[in-house]
């Protein structure tokens, strides 16, 4: 076992050597989120009786000697946006209370297929739609670092359980910075695949020309490992890349040469004190490692939210028509003199919140008749021209780097008026939209009112360039281990949690 | 409201205040993009700027009816048991 190798390695490895069993694994699992989540709220569901049935059989499988999956006995939380087979998929609404659904998402069937233990659905704003978990219909998540704050979103659940100890690996969506705000918020790993480079089938969506699921852990090589068994193409997603899959893990710890990195100077000048300082001195660390800092112009970078929003309010607004009350979810009662339009909207109404009602109707609006050319298919042409900016930077180094986030977590209640909220996702939007692939890796600590917060440091790359993402993320890693060692997520650790860096 | 019956939405009267509030702003924000030179460029409907790929018209696996409509709120035999849609008396539907 290399010393470096992430926890799932070490975690599977342990259980396929005899050293630990998958059972005894999922019970440590589901003994702690007992004990804690009545606090954390980070799930949503647990599915213990189906995870135990699937650990016996891993198990058993071992036993008789046979070859078993590479995350095998590894208990893994999904987001409550992405299609499983045991236990509900509620995306976080009122709308989908009940809904089971009949198939797991194809991200899902691979990580059971490489022997993936799936213990339940974590917490999300409704249908991804929020930055902090706030929105969620069924609980507040809280930070484990401070519980006054939250834990960032949409995919706070996740993030959150990852930082408490409950799982070692979660899957979340990103659509505008969903995986890799609340990692930076929570102190996790948290990665966007390149768009197409995990199916999204399965994957309830909100933006589709926008969303990817990806991974949140602990570490680095935890990451590129759930990225390498879900990574492919799938018939059942057509914009499912078809570009090979590269290996991830055999050169993960090997440094770039002449490793250049970009630096968009003016997103530095727009987050707080505390991150700026933290991302200078990642900057100097990777100069130290003799990386060569280039610094690069995003000249469209003030119109990203704008054009990011107008395109993820439209596109969701026609995604979630889906949900009418016909065919699942949310029914409500009508008349016999009432008309099928009114059980349409009625049962929307009831079954969505606030935001996400505000997003259909916004979205709606810029794709009406006379409102189109001005802002949807202008915020597409200005989509082209963030891409084009994003091309003409990676002419001259590997990946960029920057803070994940404007600032750290904020307490419950901060952001009440939806645009103060959109602007949390300024650093994490273009990602998406130019469809290249980002990483936020914790990168230093601040003091707030006597609670230790973390930074998050994130990184982006060129689409498909994920091997290059990861090894430069993982020298950065490797750097400031020591530094960061020192500061643990105030919750009790379990003893295994300390990843070998 | 207008929008609320294009979106297919029932507000309560008492929130209508509020998000006509919200959506002006947010409008206000979206505004801005009138500012960007957009001469000659494209519109960028999809990252990866690829085209429909066709599957073969073959029957693969499917999820049988029983299973697919067991999440219906309604059902009768194989079919979801909505509200009349055809008014048969007065008004046309909607």
């Amino acid at each position: 076992m290399s010393e470096n190798a992430g926890q799932l390695q070490r975690i599977a490895g342990e259980i396929r050597t005899g050293e630990d069993s998958a059972t005894h694994q999922l019970d440590q699992a589901l003994s702690r989120i007992n004990e804690i989540d009545p606090t954390q709220a980070c799930f949503r569901e647990l599915c213990p009786e189906e995870a135990k049935a699937q650990a016996k059989l891993v198990d058993a499988a071992i036993a008789r000697g046979e070859e078993v999956g590479p995350l095998a006995g590894v208990p893994i939380a999904v987001k409550d946006n992405i299609a499983t087979s045991t236990g509900r998929t509620s995306c976080g609404s009122r709308f989908l209370e009940d809904y089971r659904s009949p198939f797991d998402a194809t991200a899902v069937q691979r990580l059971v297929d490489a022997g993936a233990i799936i213990i339940g659905k974590t917490n999300c704003d409704e249908f991804g739609m929020g930055s902090s978990s706030e929105h969620c219909a069924y609980a507040q998540t809280r930070n484990p670092w401070d519980p006054s704050r939250v834990p960032g979103g949409s995919s706070g659940g996740s993030a959150a359980a990852i930082a408490a100890g409950m799982v070692p690996a979660a899957l979340g969506s990103d659509t505008g910075g969903s995986v890799r705000q609340p990692a930076a918020f929570c102190g996790t790993v948290g990665l966007k695949p390149t768009y197409g480079r995990v199916s999204r089938y399965g994957l309830v969506a909100f933006g589709s020309s926008l969303d990817q699921i990806g991974p949140l852990a602990s570490t680095v090589a935890d990451a590129a490992l759930l990225l390498q068994v879900m990574a492919g193409p799938d018939e059942h997603d057509a914009t499912c890349s078809d570009v090979r899959v590269q290996d991830y893990l055999a050169r993960l710890e090997e440094p770039v040469v002449d490793l250049r990195i970009g630096v968009a100077e003016r997103l530095l000048d727009q987050t707080e004190p505390p991150l700026r300082a933290v991302i200078r001195q990642v900057i100097d660390t990777c100069a130290a490692l003799g990386a060569q800092i280039v610094p690069v112009s995003l000249p469209h970078l003030e119109y990203c939210i704008a054009t990011y929003y107008i395109i993820a309010m439209a596109e969701a607004s026609a995604n979630l028509a889906r949900f009418d009350g016909v065919r699942y979810g949310r029914r409500a009662s009508v008349t016999p003199e009432e008309s099928l339009e009114t059980m349409y909207a009625r049962s929307r109404s009831e079954g969505f919140g606030a935001e996400v009602q505000r997003r259909i109707m916004l979205g709606t609006y810029v794709l009406s008749a006379g409102y189109y050319d001005a802002y949807y298919k202008r915020a597409q042409r200005v989509r082209r021209l963030i891409k084009q900016d994003f091309d003409r930077a990676f002419t001259d180094c590997h990946v960029l780097l920057g803070p994940t986030t404007p600032s750290v977590a904020f307490p419950f209640g901060d952001k009440p008026d939806p645009l103060s909220m959109y602007q949390c996702d300024l650093h994490t939007v273009p990602a998406n939209l130019a469809g290249i692939c980002a990483i936020s890796i914790p990168a230093g600590h601040t003091e707030i009112d006597g609670k230790t917060l973390p930074i998050g440091a994130q990184l982006q790359g060129q689409a498909f360039d994920e091997p290059i993402l990861l090894r430069a993320a993982r020298m950065i890693e490797r750097a400031l281990a020591p530094t960061l060692a020192r500061t643990r997520c105030p919750y009790p650790s379990r003893s295994a949690d300390s990843p070998s860096l | 409201m207008h929008l609320a019956r294009l979106a297919r939405l029932q507000l309560d009267p008492a929130d209508i205040d509020q998000y006509r509030a919200d959506l002006a702003t947010v409008l206000g924000y979206f505004d801005q993009l009138q500012q960007v030179d957009v001469e000659g460029i494209e519109p960028l409907a999809h990252p990866a700027d690829v085209t429909n790929p066709l599957a073969a018209d073959q029957v693969g696996d499917v999820l049988p009816v029983e299973t697919i409509i067991e999440q219906a709120p309604r059902v009768q035999g194989s079919f979801i048991a909505v509200p009349k849609v055809i008014q048969t008396e007065g008004g046309g539907g909607g």
